[in-house]
């Protein structure tokens, strides 16, 4: 399968990335090469196999529901590129 | 001192023929005097350093010291270090310091391990040649115009110019053993699981594996004896117990079925590689190894396969990344769509903007059956031909890489010829097995790693099978020339 550069275009929004027109077409043309070697894996005959999403098949481990871990959000929020009161503050999101 | 193995380094700390904090400030010195030409490190963290080797020391004469008590190493600059920045190699963590330690990073501190430095890799760990760093890249210490491999080139680069005795690493695709390969160093990739991925930065989460870089298998496995082990903030560690890793080292490997896949000794792998591989595993031979015809058949699916699940694990792992709590954000966003996308634009580099756009595209609707279902399914396959073949033979054994060092700039302008580069070692991260690359000869002046892989939780057996090899070979004790 190839893409299209409109493709990219709709891709680098899903994956929240803004492109500059200019990038589009050579990022068009690596996406493709990268898919075509993807490709080869569509001659492979998976029939019945079933996906493999953990290499030992392991599946999600529960733990007891209690609180386990302590309160750091001061120390975590002290990352934040702006942050008040406790909250992380992004630009205005409703008019 | 730096000429001193790890293991001579631990017997040297328990006879007090001298202390941590001499040690400490030797590697120091040899880092700041040699560093700045070879890139290895993105931080040097002196003042830990000297804390925590004075502690050590302290700890040694109150009776408390273990084999690593004392030894000064370098984190690969993913693993989170409290207090310590922790970059990722990527732009968009330049201004991260994590108020946490790693279970890694916790692990070696808990052994006495002294920090002396993060080092310099691919920007998330994505590259096979340590080009993509935000940082610049780090140069090969046996020949400064060829790259040392990645992801992980500064760890093995710092192993391979001794500016540290080991080192943490980590192996998603081959980032160990391509770059341990590739600089003449000695590095494993545990099974998936063996060790913790608490506080190491991820890439894909399901082939995402940390292990250890060293000058040899002996200190490889001193290493991985602290570093393994379940950890219930880890989903996927596995609840296992960890053997002592140093036991068996010098078990004999007579009668030992090595298994040689016929696909990775085929028309590709360069004939001198072949020729240096086959007499590797003639010293193998001579130690009571028999050599076996093996065949995995869907080798050639292997690196297809990876960069759908890799990029696509990528692309949900990297979302967290969005300038809002930590990392970079841009400047005046207009609206938060706009912090989102500009700051994603700004903070990561071209190759991870492409990996995390092929994940996206492979996991979005009307696609996600044929890409990632489809490259799940072949994982089985590939993981089945392991199983296969291991029922037959105790090791597989084969090139680490397709050829030594190559130039820097030669593979950075195609990512798909920058991709086959870790045709051999992509495998084993998909079905999950441990695997490691030992020194086993020089190409051209450059030295190239065999690659060993094991069943799963076969660590200490592939250790074994590569002390042997060093303790009849000294391709691990090679120094790349102009390091004192």
């Amino acid at each position: 399968m190839s893409v299209s550069e409109s493709d990219i275009a709709r891709v680098a929004e899903l994956a929240r990335i803004r492109l500059d027109p200019t990038e589009v077409p050579e990022l068009t043309n690596r996406m493709n090469n990268i898919l075509g070697m993807i490709d080869q894996m569509q001659s492979a005959d998976t029939g019945d196999i079933q996906p493999m999403a953990n290499p030992l098949d392991a599946v999600q481990r529960l733990r007891p529901d209690a609180v386990t871990e302590p309160d750091q959000r001061d120390a975590f929020q002290a990352l934040a590129p702006a942050s008040q009161d406790g909250l992380y503050l992004v630009p205005k999101v409703i008019e | 001192m730096h000429e001193l193995s790890l293991k001579q380094l631990s017997d040297g700390l328990a006879s007090g023929d001298f202390s941590s904090v001499e040690l400490t400030d030797h590697f120091l010195g040899r880092i700041e005097r040699l560093d700045p030409s070879l890139n290895s490190f993105i931080s040097v963290t002196p003042d830990q350093a000297r804390t925590q080797a004075k502690a050590a020391d302290e700890r040694r004469s109150a009776g408390d010291a273990g084999p690593l008590t004392g030894i000064p190493i370098a984190h690969k600059d993913l693993f989170c270090t409290d207090g310590v920045r922790t970059s990722c190699a990527s732009k968009m963590l330049d201004n991260f310091v994590p108020p946490y330690d790693a279970t890694v990073v916790a692990k070696m501190k808990d052994a006495g391990c002294v920090m002396l430095g993060k080092t310099n890799m691919d920007e998330f760990a994505m590259g096979s040649s340590n080009e993509t760093s935000w940082y610049g890249p780090v140069k090969n210490p046996w020949d400064h115009e060829r790259v040392p491999g990645g992801s992980s080139g500064g760890a093995v680069a710092c192993v391979a110019a001794r500016l540290a005795p080991g080192a943490t690493a980590t192996d998603t695709g081959g980032s160990i053993r391509q770059p341990a390969a590739l600089c003449g160093v000695t590095g494993l990739k545990p099974t998936y699981g063996r060790v913790s991925r608490y506080g190491m930065i991820a890439f894909a989460s399901s082939l995402d594996q940390g292990g250890p870089v060293a000058g040899s298998a002996q200190d490889c496995a001193m290493l991985l004896n602290a570093m393994a082990g379940f950890d219930s903030r880890d989903s996927t560690s596995l609840d296992s117990a960890v053997p002592d890793y140093t036991a068996s080292l010098g078990d004999s490997i007579e009668g030992l079925r090595i298994g040689l896949p016929r696909e990775y000794f085929d028309e590709a792998l360069d004939p001198v590689m072949a020729e240096t591989m086959r007499a590797a595993l003639a010293e193998l031979e001579k130690l009571g190894a028999t050599l076996i015809d093996v065949s995995l058949p869907n080798t050639h699916l292997a690196v297809p396969a990876y960069y759908v699940i890799a990029p696509a694990e990528a692309s949900a792992n990297l979302a967290r990344f969005d300038g809002a709590r930590y990392g970079h954000r841009c400047k005046d966003p207009a609206n938060l769509e706009d912090m989102y996308m500009r700051s994603r634009a700004e903070g990561f580099g071209n190759e991870v903007k492409r990996r995390i756009m092929v994940g996206t595209y492979a996991l979005s609707a009307g696609y996600y059956d044929a890409y990632y279902r489809k490259a799940q399914r072949v994982r089985r396959v590939i993981a089945n031909d392991f199983a296969n073949v291991l029922s037959t033979v105790d090791v597989i054994a084969g090139p680490a890489s397709p050829s030594p060092a190559f130039k820097l700039g030669e593979k950075s302008s195609d990512p798909v010829t920058m991709y086959l580069e870790d045709i051999y070692t992509i495998a084993a991260n998909l079905a999950g097995l441990p695997a490691m690359s030992a020194p086993a000869g020089m190409v051209n002046n450059l030295p190239v790693g065999i690659q060993l892989i094991g069943n799963h939780l076969q660590e200490a057996r592939l250790l074994n099978v590569a002390h042997r090899f060093q303790q009849a070979t000294d391709w691990h004790q090679r120094r790349p020339a102009g390091i004192e």
